[in-house]
């Protein structure tokens, strides 16, 4: 049952081959028997999980279930959950019972999707690795010495380990991508705005999406199209219509051009991963595609200017968090004066690396730097995006590598935050210009997972998943199983 | 050596929206505390600001009265600092890009036209408020105020005294309440101001140091306040000192102004573009709409009154301060036959003097302006005195009944009859033989004391011109 894709587990419940239940309970099971070890559940709801699962199987008799009713699914810890903690992988918020539903919960929870509990992910989302987390590091399923990637590793995890058949998550610098790479699964960042924010605990505003970490494009399609769309609660989602993205998969791709930039094969990336993202690139050209070089000039600026831009916007976005109306209140925090109160509060609630970058986000918007650090990262952006955007007018894909390397061992970086930041230099352009991109699994490289990052014009996310579902259908590497999963 | 003051103002006006400018929740005044304040104003994880389109019309509105420019962008932009009563760490406001500026207003000062520069209106939100006392040395904290619309106004520094500043903050005040984008509530706080206040020799071109006044509540304390610091500034630099640039609280107990924070405590804000919103965008269509919808500005309403009714300038001020008085007046002139004088009398003397002792507001008059307008045409006819007039009105005031049931039902009618009106005089003359020969000894002032007698034996209602000229007559012969 649980080695199901997304999609084939939907037919299976509407065939009846077992419920909703069975299932639930099943997964329920794996996660007792496997999250011990791999730490990838923040919070498991079983209770409300067999409700929600009942419930679906009813409806699923009833005759009006939509393509999601009874699947189980787990939502990252960003999302607000109403009744349920939302951590946040944070000590800050350890307390913190959200008195609403995030949008991004609330429609696939109106679609009959079961959620079995809140995945693990690095504090606040800061971290590519999972190691931030006031929880503790999630373990990679390919490699318990490893990590899995993050922010969404929890997410990421869990999915490759077979635990839940797909999982929500958020991307603001490759927080779905980079994870996905590292643990063999599909992750999917869509367009800014295409998926509400409304709900999501804010990182960087401006950068944050909501996506999905399964096991394959045909799943995520599923996922996406109960996600996205225009909600009035979130001024920057987007008021488009939503594609049927999982009808439109095997529509024909006539004439694709992928567009390969040159330079993030340059000196840096891995020679092993080089070799798997070159293999898929040419498994597309036999599909029909056409390769064609291109090259994205400022992109070796992305890390520098998302590390100004992302912490100025979290360093006001983590304001909120004080301690006077809900979260961590220090024991001491009442016996001290107002800033004694705030300093004790955020000192103690919030870790090292989401310290650190509140510090680099306040300092770059303080008066007398911020037209040297934030202004000037604004125009930085600025220029990628339009990289993109003159790359697009040549292509209609731009394709590559996802990560430098494969999964790191847990703790190796977590003394260079500089080396960590690296970590997202091929994701984070998307980001910057908004654009949505996929990370596929194409390979291994010294046995562990590499994935294939696919780029799209704004709002391109059916061309994108057509074309990953394509070289899904033409490899299995997004079949494989880690060792002890099964 | 003579000075000069140099005076800006920043006037923070509350917005008359039903709801927040970020969320939907209330902005009734009073309520129970934090029974107002939604996920959005408490800053909860997770929540997003949407912006409520009647803040962004209502503050074109008063750019457009104030020949500001519109800008076709604005941006909204978080100005961060900590507090217990500012719920996400961040005010939502405008800083580089505000939504109207470069405007100005006439005001009048003295009976002179003073033309003061609106350098821009921004929109923000309100924080709550902190409540010190009641919580055993600890403090509450009251959320129903935040995220309240306001609207920012910044004058250019264009004031050279307190009274013009008194009456620029008047002038505002009134064209605020026109326009009904704010009730203008001072106890409330709905409308406060800043004050910057520097001084220099009389002639000079440059600038001074100056000082901040803080949240002046009252048209009064802002008069006081700029007062009591020009002349301490005046003081410092004749004493050979420096004026300090700082930020001082008007203390309107004992009278003075004190430092609050020096510039170098001034905090960092570190404004930068709210991503949460996206810029607003204006269009000309909308502004044109809007600016069709215009009501009648004060200082036209007030030209016009002069103009068409004949008031003086001194009239036309009162008549035209509010809306609803200068609406009541016209509906009264509109539904009489009177002089508009003596309507302008009426509105500006007894009406007003009525509502104040009452404590209501115009349009909560017990007297109707239509009523009001026939009480006139009473006194215009000569069918009742100017003095009876004031006790009809009292008597409608009080509920008794309308003009004409009133005048009837206590005989109030003026004698005008001669008929009549001979009897009485002729009582009065038999009655007081003594007075009768004091008058044809010549000292003739007894006349006053004879209409006296006939205005008493008449019970007020003997048309006195009448009984005036009728008694001169007899006594005469």
């Amino acid at each position: 049952m649980h080695d199901n894709t997304l999609a084939l587990t939907a037919r299976a419940l509407r065939a009846g081959d077992y419920s909703s239940l069975e299932l639930t309970k099943h997964c329920l099971e794996r996660i007792g028997r496997f999250d011990g070890t791999l730490n990838a559940f923040v919070s498991v709801t079983a209770e409300h999980a067999l409700e929600q699962a009942a419930e679906a199987d009813r409806r699923i008799a009833a005759g009006n279930a939509t393509p999601l009713t009874g699947i189980p699914i787990a939502h990252k810890d960003i999302f607000c959950t109403a009744g349920i903690r939302t951590s946040c992988g944070s000590r800050m918020l350890d307390n913190f019972i959200a008195p609403y539903d995030a949008t991004v919960v609330e429609r696939l929870g109106a679609a009959g999707a079961v959620m079995l509990g809140k995945t693990n992910m690095d504090e606040f989302a800061m971290g590519s690795s999972n190691e931030t987390s006031y929880y503790g590091a999630v373990l990679n399923p390919w490699d318990h010495d490893a990590v899995p990637g993050g922010s969404s590793g929890g997410s990421a995890a869990a999915v490759a380990a077979r635990l839940v058949p797909g999982a929500t998550g958020t991307d603001t610098g490759g927080s779905i991508r980079q994870p996905a790479a590292l643990s063999g699964i599909t992750g999917l960042k869509p367009t800014y705005g295409r998926v509400s924010r409304y709900g999501m605990i804010a990182f960087a505003s401006s950068l944050d999406q909501a996506g999905t970490l399964t096991q394959t494009a045909e799943d995520a399609a599923l996922l996406l199209e109960a996600m996205a769309g225009f909600d009035s609660r979130d001024s920057t989602s987007l008021d488009e219509p939503v594609p049927a993205y999982s009808k439109a998969l095997d529509e024909p791709w006539a004439d694709l051009t992928i567009g390969v930039p040159e330079n993030f094969f340059d000196e840096g990336l891995d020679a092993g991963n080089a070799a798997a993202v070159n293999e898929a690139l040419g498994e597309l050209e036999k599909l029909g595609a056409r390769r064609k070089s291109i090259r994205l000039d400022n992109v070796h600026l992305s890390v520098p200017a998302y590390y100004v831009v992302a912490p100025a916007e979290a360093s006001s976005n983590l304001s909120r968090f004080d301690g006077v109306r809900y979260g961590y209140r220090s024991p001491e925090a009442m016996g001290d004066d107002l800033n004694g109160f705030y300093r004790r509060n955020r000192g103690e609630g919030f870790g090292a690396e989401v310290r650190r970058r509140i510090l680099i986000g306040a300092w770059v918007l303080s008066t007398g730097y911020y037209d040297a650090y934030y202004l000037k990262a604004q125009k930085v952006r600025q220029l990628i995006s339009n990289d993109f955007a003159k790359a697009f007018e040549a292509v209609d894909i731009v394709a590559g590598p996802t990560t430098p390397t494969p999964a790191f061992g847990l703790g190796q970086k977590t003394g260079d935050p500089v080396q960590m930041y690296l970590n997202d230099i091929y994701t984070i352009g998307a980001n910057l210009a908004g654009l949505p991109a996929m990370s596929v699994p194409c390979g291994f490289s010294g046995g562990l997972p590499v994935g294939l990052q696919l780029i799209g014009p704004h709002l391109s996310e059916a061309r994108l998943l057509r074309t990953a579902h394509r070289f899904q259908q033409a490899s299995d590497w997004h079949a494989r199983v880690p060792a002890g999963y099964g | 050596m003579q000075f000069e003051a140099v005076i800006g103002l920043e006037i923070h006006t509350q917005l008359a929206t039903e709801s927040k400018i970020f969320s939907g929740a209330a902005t009734r005044y009073g309520a129970e505390p934090n029974s107002q304040a939604c996920l959005v104003d408490l800053g909860y994880p997770g929540v997003l600001p949407v912006l409520n389109r009647e803040a962004v019309l209502m503050a074109i509105r008063f750019g457009l009265a104030t020949h500001c420019r519109i800008a076709e962008r604005s941006v909204f932009a978080r100005k961060n600092y900590f507090y217990p009563d500012l719920p996400k760490g961040y005010q939502i406001s405008q800083y580089e890009l505000p939504i109207v500026h470069g405007g100005y207003i006439d005001v009048i000062c003295d009976d002179e036209i003073k033309r003061i520069g609106i350098t821009r209106a921004h929109l923000e939100e309100d924080a709550g408020k902190s409540l010190h006392e009641d919580f055993q040395g600890m403090s509450g904290i009251d959320l129903n105020r935040a995220g309240t619309p306001l609207l920012e106004i910044v004058s250019e520094p264009d004031m050279r005294s307190a009274a013009e500043a008194g009456a620029y903050m008047r002038t505002i005040h009134t064209l605020v309440r026109y326009l009904g984008i704010s009730d203008g509530n001072m106890q409330e706080g709905s409308y406060r101001c800043d004050a910057n206040v520097s001084i220099r020799p009389r002639g000079a071109t440059e600038l001074g140091t100056r000082t901040e006044l803080k949240n002046l509540n009252s048209f009064r304390f802002v008069e006081k306040a700029i007062e009591i610091e020009i002349d301490r500034q005046i003081d410092i630099v004749e004493g050979g000192g420096k004026v300090v640039q700082e930020t001082r609280l008007y203390d309107a107990d004992r009278g003075e102004t004190r430092s609050m924070r020096g510039k170098e405590e001034a905090e960092d804000y570190r404004y930068f573009p709210d991503p949460d919103l996206l810029p607003v965008s204006i269009d000309s269509a909308l502004v044109e709409e809007l600016r069709a919808a215009l009501p009648e500005l004060p200082a036209d309403k007030r030209e016009r009154f002069m103009s068409e009714y004949g008031l003086s300038a001194y009239d036309a001020d009162i008549l035209t301060a509010s809306r609803p008085l200068a609406d009541y007046y016209e509906d009264c002139v509109g539904h009489t036959q009177a002089t508009a004088k003596l309507a302008a009398n009426w509105v500006i003397g007894d009406l007003t003097a009525a509502l104040n002792r009452a404590g209501l507001e115009i349009g909560e008059s017990r007297i109707g302006a239509s009523e009001l307008g026939t009480l006139l045409d009473r006194i215009e006819s000569g069918a009742i005195s100017g003095k009876i007039a004031k006790e009809v009105f009292e008597a409608v005031w009080s509920g008794e009944g309308g003009v004409d049931e009133i005048i009837e039902r206590r005989g109030l009618k003026q004698i005008s009859d001669s008929a009549s009106l001979e009897a009485l005089v002729d009582e009065v003359i038999a009655a007081n033989p003594a007075q009768v020969q004091q008058y044809r000894d010549g000292k003739t002032q007894v006349l006053g004391f004879f209409v006296g007698q006939v205005m008493k034996a008449s019970q007020g209602r003997a048309n006195p011109r009448q009984v005036n000229e009728i008694l001169r007559a007899k006594l005469g012969g």
